[in-house]
This record gives structure tokens, sequence and C-alpha cells, in this order.
């Protein structure tokens, strides 16, 4: 599935609205609450500073290989992607609208730090309510999709709803954890984490590092065409499952052998050694195909 | 945060695929909504920018692009975060010929 590097259009460098026209049939999209018909938000007016029409986030419905799908595009070039007031009550309100719909899925184009801070309070309430709209949607029987692979990855609370959704169609270039790389080493030091070895980075949180993990459902290429037939790909034969303690269960326990396993480790490199991986230094260098044979490859 | 506004005479535009949005507020960019406004004859701009003290070279970026492009009867709003006089030009002219059913 590689395209040559030349018929590619990068997803990490698209615009929230240019991934949306990749990925949905062409000419299908119909946005909802428009730019001309929102408001810029009101804290960033308070603090003097310019807002976007959308607030960062483009919602809408659409068709991703004939299938009705829901909308979903952060703008990370606008503070960082972050979630404000009305930016989170844009997502919150999509997902509520795919509860009684019931679109075939919601695609959730993330490409945030988390909360925007100038937003404070407000901010960190919108990510809670979109958690809870994420498991409504789910629970309802609508598959929710994150895909990550633009220049914020998911971080923060936007880290959490990724892992809260169906799963995940991820990017070499796309990275996902909770606190990102500058604030691990502000808060516990550059012995702890070093945020400007950027490779360390990519080790630690990138989209190879994830799908070699089993964080993330599919790994695909940084391309708008690999990211649309990977979504559809995901969606092929996935049904929900209602919420069940028993899967929870298993879930958590599977998170407590990692800890044990790999708690100690500083680097992804020792962690795919660990893996079964024969040779580590070469992860980084290998093509998504290559990567996924690889893993297909590994011991469980 | 510094609010501009400016009406620049104009040649009527062209039909329109009313509104248009192109660019994003991203650092040295800015994003462009053009819709249509009352006077078919003028080009009514309202600016939001993050730059201070730059109202005469805004004067003269929007001024140029009024007598060089018929942008008559429209109403465009922009959100600024530090794009330069080059970027604003080009983002302009992006604007005007998506609100005119141009090319993507």
């Amino acid at each position: 599935m590689n395209a040559p590097l030349a018929n590619r259009k990068s997803w990490f460098e698209a615009t929230a609205r240019a991934r949306i026209g990749g990925l949905l049939d062409a000419g299908s999209f119909v946005e909802f609450l428009q730019p001309a018909a929102s408001q810029p938000s009101p804290h960033l007016a308070q603090l003097d500073l310019p807002g976007a029409f959308d607030d960062g986030v483009v919602v809408g419905c659409g068709r991703l290989e004939k299938m009705p799908i829901f909308v979903i595009a952060q703008e990370g070039q606008f503070i960082g992607g972050s979630v404000g007031e009305i930016h989170g009550a844009k997502i919150v309100g999509t997902l509520r609208r795919a509860v009684e719909e019931k679109p075939a899925a919601v695609l959730f184009l993330i490409d945030s730090g988390g909360v925007r801070l100038h937003e404070a309070n407000a901010g960190l309430i919108a990510i809670s309510e979109i958690m809870r709209a994420v498991l409504d949607a789910r629970a309802a029987g609508v598959p929710v999709v994150a895909l990550v692979g633009g220049s914020c990855g998911a971080f923060g609370g936007m880290g959490i709803v990724a892992k809260l959704c169906s799963g995940i169609v991820i990017s070499e270039e796309g990275r996902l954890a909770l606190s990102g790389p500058e604030v691990i080493e502000t808060v516990m030091g550059v012995e702890e984490f070093d945020a400007k070895d950027r490779a360390l980075v990519w080790r630690v949180t990138g989209g190879k590092h994830r799908y070699l993990m089993g964080d993330c459902a599919l790994l695909v290429d940084d391309d708008l065409a690999a990211f649309r037939s990977g979504a559809a790909e995901f969606l092929t034969g996935w049904r929900e499952a209602g919420p069940s303690l028993a899967a929870l269960r298993s879930s958590q326990q599977a998170l407590e052998n990692r800890l044990a396993a790999y708690a100690t480790y500083r680097d992804g490199l020792d962690v795919w050694a660990a893996l079964g991986v024969a040779q580590p230094d070469s992860v980084p260098l290998l093509d998504s195909d290559r990567l996924v044979a690889l893993k297909k490859g590994l011991p469980t | 945060m510094e609010t501009l506004e400016f009406r620049f005479a104009s040649h009527p535009a062209g039909p329109a695929a009313d509104p248009a949005l192109c660019g994003v507020v991203g650092s040295g960019n800015l994003e462009i909504l053009i819709r249509a406004g009352d006077d078919p004859a003028a080009c009514q701009l309202s600016i939001k920018t993050s730059a201070r003290g730059f109202g005469d070279t805004w004067r003269a970026v929007l001024g140029d692009f009024a007598a060089a492009h018929a942008a008559g009867g429209t109403t465009v709003a922009i959100n600024d975060m530090g794009a330069t006089p080059a970027v604003v030009t080009l983002r302009l002219a992006q604007a005007l010929a998506e609100y005119q059913g141009g090319a993507q």
C-alpha cells in the first residue's frame, strides 16, 4: 500500500479542512456550524488574542466509501489544536448528534496538545465532556475512530480521548501520549527525558512505537489516501461491543503486565528488544509496510 | 491585539460562492472569510491582528488588493497571527478566487 512519495499528499502538512477533503468521498462533506455562522472564542478575545472563526475544529457529515459518517477535525496550527470552550462544545455536539442519527462511524481527526490553557477550567470541562460523549456514542453502537498523524499528535486530555475511541489509525509522524515531552522535562528534569532529542521523543511516543506496543489498530503512511483506506479498513467488520467488566479487567491486567515488563526501560529501543525485535536499531528506518510485517512476526 | 477597519472602492466581484474561507490562524499565517456585502462598489474589511502598530502597512496592502482585483460587494473578515504582507496578499487573492467559485 506504499504510494510513491511523489504521489502522496502529506497528512502531517495538511490543514484540518484539507484532511477532510482527502479523507471523505469527493464533494460529500457538509459542515455543521460553518465559520460564518460560528463565533470565535470569547476567552481569547478577553485576553486580547485573535481567535479563529471555527475555533480550531471543523465538524460535519459526509461519506466514506459511501458509508454515512460524521467527522471531527482539529486544526493543529491554531494554538496547538487546543480544546477551548467552543471547540469542545462543537465536538460534544457532533458526538451527541451521532447518538441520535447513528452514522456508520465518527472519524475523529485528532491533532492537539490537549486543554487550551488560556481557557483553563472551561477547557478542562470540555475535555471531560468529550470523553463522556465518545463513550456514549460507542455505547449507542457508533464506532469512533481516532486518526492521529498531525504535527501536534494527541497529548494531554486528547491523548486520553484517543484511547477511549474504538481504535486508532496512526502514521509514523503521529504521536500519542499523556504528558508531552516538554512537560515531562520541565517537571522531572532533563535527566528524566530530553525533549530536544526528537528521535528519542518519537521512539517513545511516535506512531511506530505505539503500533508495536499494540496501542493502535493500524499504522499507515503519511498520506491522505492512506488514512482514507486505513479508516475504511478499520470499519470493515468492526462492531461496537457493549461495555463489559470482563473486557475492562483484561485490559487492566494487560496494562499491569506492561508496567511490570517495561517500567524500568528508558528508550523505545530497549522495549522493542524486549518485544523480540531482532534489530531494534533498524525500526526507525523501516517503512510502514515492513513494520507491519515485523509486528506480525513478533512472539505474542 | 489590534482591530482595524477599512473600506475601499473596488469593481464589483463576479458571481459568488458565499461565504469563502481561506487560511488558518497559525504563526505567520491568517484566515480570511469573504461574505457578500451591501455596496457592490466597495470592499469592506475588518482585521483582528496579534501584531500592533501595523495599521499603515495593512492600509497599503489592502488598498493594493482592492485596486488590483474586482472585490466590490464583499465583506472581508481577517484573523491574523503575524502574517507578512506577502502572505496577506497571497491569501487575499486565494480567498477571492474561492469566493468567485475558482479553483481550490
